[in-house]
């Protein structure tokens, strides 16, 4: 099950596509080159479908095959064969895969993968091979002091999301002092780095950092070690901020808590109870942004899988919607590698699930991201509680409010840096 | 104050989880001599199962309990089935024993992600228990009192049917020396089953009752399993008590020890089971099945 050609209801749609393509050029609307019709174009698809991490690796394929359902397997007016790979989770996993998708299935371009650790194990190959891959996962540092030209990043860095929860917990939460939660990995660390550099700017000050390791059946030693504080920032993934929002209420505490983009996740809304009611997250995909393009992608998530989305469908919906852009834009032709590259990079959409979207010349995304709060009034498709934006900040950038030569002059955020300081 | 108070109550509460979890895992060892590695998705598939009659997305709801025991029920079944038909072709091979519930474990796993999916579950406190209690300022969760209650409950009926009474007397007849019990008329193969279905009936019932604490979710079994490794390790195979008080002090040094020192927390853990393996391998209490 690790590898699935669509090849069933691709050749049923190929028909349909082909009719489609051909109506199309005969009336003139756009050039369709001669490879159309004969070659489809190979998206592959790096993700996780078994063990832990497979809550999100699940929803990352959903997204993409929605977006293909929604254009019938055709983007820049070609045949799509899509391939979906399951790296087990695992670096060593992933590079078996990427190998598999880059030389066996011959992709055009990769998806994902979902995990920084991931990511690292394949970014050489992928340079190598020099194949486009729009990543899902968050290392910074491949978009910022050791970039990759073939990586792109639509999605976010981890600190992306945190720099403007560290401001807006500054200045509208009027936090002075915080105590940050989340994983003991690079993800945690790369977040809480840009929440307390940000968190710091604006006059804010984290008093400790603590780390529990990635699988912690139970917060309660970490929830006792909260205190002297008027705030919590926690950063945790997967199922995790479940669990501790549960642990945290448990103890009684009552501090506010906000959280980055994983720790409220439109995903976990279906399972969070009472005790997540006024958390509030910062992500760059909001379920409440009343677009067209996001209607459509969530009643497409629900009529095929009866499922509501959170971020990890979202992002790569928006993934998808990248390569179609890059695809119409070279007239359908992605053998150049570099070529191809330069039109994914120049892609400037408007119309996204998750709002307008353009890239830095290091590759990653410049967007919207979305302060939410956890509430059950206007809560929709079925839902209790409900992620409600209360605040828009547009066109952030990874490097924040810093100028880039700034940001890049210090050390990539680890569980070190920025240090703790007295206050 | 608060500190202390909030970590050694949920020190004791985890302990008695623990209990729930390794009772079976120990009984099953010291009769069976297999480690079963399916333990930890046994508490996961009683979790998942629980869940499903809460919900009720057969058809029909149960309530809490009513969901925690016949998520019980099924979850021993399963584990018989298990003994009569992979672990019984095994008898007297270790390894292959080992290998098999560890490969059985990876497919329950895959198993449950097809069948509820990826997404955690979290489970609801049972009605009035969702309160604190107020003690010196500090606020404890109701549920987790409720937790020590039945572990001791559990531990109290458990000590009984193994000291009481018959089956109880063959089992510790079995576990001591399953030879000689064979030969005076105990049908040995018939107490494997009893005793298999029984100890992962435990932990699906420790899977629904940790629920509200825990929630559900792909990857539960080895967070557990582990832990249940450690226990009856410490406490020693076989013995009742050895799985109580290996899952008290397991309780407080995985509490105490990320609390205080969670840069060491796995360390500190494992600790004490590498320690007893070199100096005491029967474990404090092994060789006694009470």
């Amino acid at each position: 099950m690790s590898r699935k050609f669509m090849s069933g209801k691709v050749s049923r749609r190929a028909v349909l596509a082909g009719t489609a393509v051909g109506a199309a050029a005969a009336l003139g609307r756009f050039p369709t080159p001669a490879i159309a019709d004969t070659e489809p174009f190979r998206l592959g698809l790096l993700t996780v479908k078994t063990g832990p991490l497979a809550q999100g690796g699940i929803q990352m394929e959903q997204g993409v095959l929605t977006y293909l359902k929604e254009k019938n397997y055709t983007i820049g007016g070609r045949k799509v064969d899509f391939i979906s790979a399951d790296t087990g989770g695992n670096p060593a996993g992933t590079k078996t895969k990427a190998q598999e998708l880059v030389e066996r299935d011959k992709v055009d371009v990769i998806l994902g993968p979902l995990a920084a650790f991931e990511l690292y194990a394949i970014s050489d190959y992928i340079k190598e091979q020099k194949t486009p891959t729009l990543s899902l996962a968050a290392a910074d540092n491949l978009t910022q002091r050791t970039p990759n030209p073939y990586l792109l990043r639509a999605s976010a860095t981890s600190s992306q999301a945190m720099q403007p929860m560290g401001h807006y917990a500054a200045t509208e939460l009027k936090l002075k002092r915080v105590v940050t939660v989340t994983e003991d990995f690079a993800f945690g660390y790369e977040q809480m780095g840009g929440f307390q550099a940000a968190f710091a700017k604006d006059g804010g000050c984290v008093v400790n950092k603590l780390w529990p390791p990635l699988s912690t059946p139970d917060y309660t030693p970490y929830v006792a070690q909260i205190s002297d504080c008027d705030g919590v920032c926690q950063g945790f993934a997967g199922s995790n901020p479940l669990r501790f929002m549960k642990a945290y209420a448990g103890a009684g505490l009552k501090y506010p808590v906000v959280t980055g983009e994983t720790g409220g996740d439109d995903a976990l809304l279906k399972n969070f109870g009472e005790e997540a009611i006024g958390l509030i997250g910062c992500c760059p995909y909001t379920i409440d942004l009343e677009t067209e393009a996001n209607h459509r992608f969530i009643d497409g998530m629900i009529k095929n899988y009866d499922s509501i989305p959170g971020q990890y469908a979202a992002l790569l919906y928006v993934n998808c919607q990248v390569v179609d852009a890059a695809l119409k834009a070279t007239g359908g032709d992605a053998s150049d590698k570099d070529k191809f590259m330069a039109a994914l990079k120049a892609v400037n959409l408007t119309d996204t699930p998750r709002g307008p979207l353009k890239f830095d010349h290091l590759n990653n995304v410049i967007g919207t991201f979305y302060i939410r709060r956890v509430q059950t009034e206007g809560a929709k498709y079925g839902l209790k509680v409900w992620n409600k934006t209360i605040k828009t900040y547009e066109n952030v950038s990874q490097f924040w409010t810093w100028p880039e030569a700034e940001f890049l002059a210090h050390p990539v955020y680890s569980r070190d840096y920025p240090p703790l300081t007295k206050c | 104050m608060t500190f202390w108070l909030l970590l050694t109550v949920n020190s004791v509460t985890f302990g008695g989880l623990l209990f729930l979890l390794s009772a079976g895992f120990s009984l099953i060892f010291g009769l069976m001599r297999i480690p079963n590695l399916t333990h930890g998705s046994m508490f996961m598939v009683g979790a998942y199962l629980g869940t499903t009659f809460l919900s009720g997305a057969l058809g029909f709801k149960l309530n809490f309990w009513l969901a925690a025991i016949l998520a019980a029920v099924e979850v021993a079944i399963l584990g018989g089935l298990m003994e009569r038909l992979l672990l019984r072709r095994l008898a007297g091979q270790p390894l292959a024993q080992v290998l098999v519930t560890l490969g059985v474990s990876f497919m329950v796993a895959d198993l449950c992600l097809m069948g509820w999916g990826g997404d955690p579950i979290s489970v609801g406190t049972p009605p009035g228990l969702a309160g604190f209690v107020r003690w010196g300022g500090a606020a404890f969760p109701l549920y987790r009192m409720a937790v020590i209650a039945i572990a001791v409950v559990f531990a109290a009926a458990l000590w009984i049917m193994l000291d009481r009474t018959r089956l109880g007397a063959m089992i510790r007849a079995g576990v001591d020396d399953p030879q000689m019990a064979r030969v005076v008329g105990i049908r040995v193969s018939q107490l494997f089953t009893i005793v298999f279905a029984l100890g992962a009936g435990l932990a699906g019932f420790a899977g629904m009752i940790g629920g509200p604490i825990l929630s559900v979710y792909p990857g539960l079994d080895q967070d557990m399993l582990p832990l249940a490794l450690v226990v009856v390790i410490l406490g020693g195979t076989g013995s009742l008590l050895g799985s109580f008080v290996g899952s008290i002090i397991i309780g407080f040094i995985y509490n105490f020890g990320q609390a205080l020192l969670p840069e060491l927390a796995y360390f500190i853990l494992f600790l004490p089971m590498v320690l007893v393996l070199l100096l005491r391998p029967q474990g404090l209490f092994g060789g006694q099945i009470i």
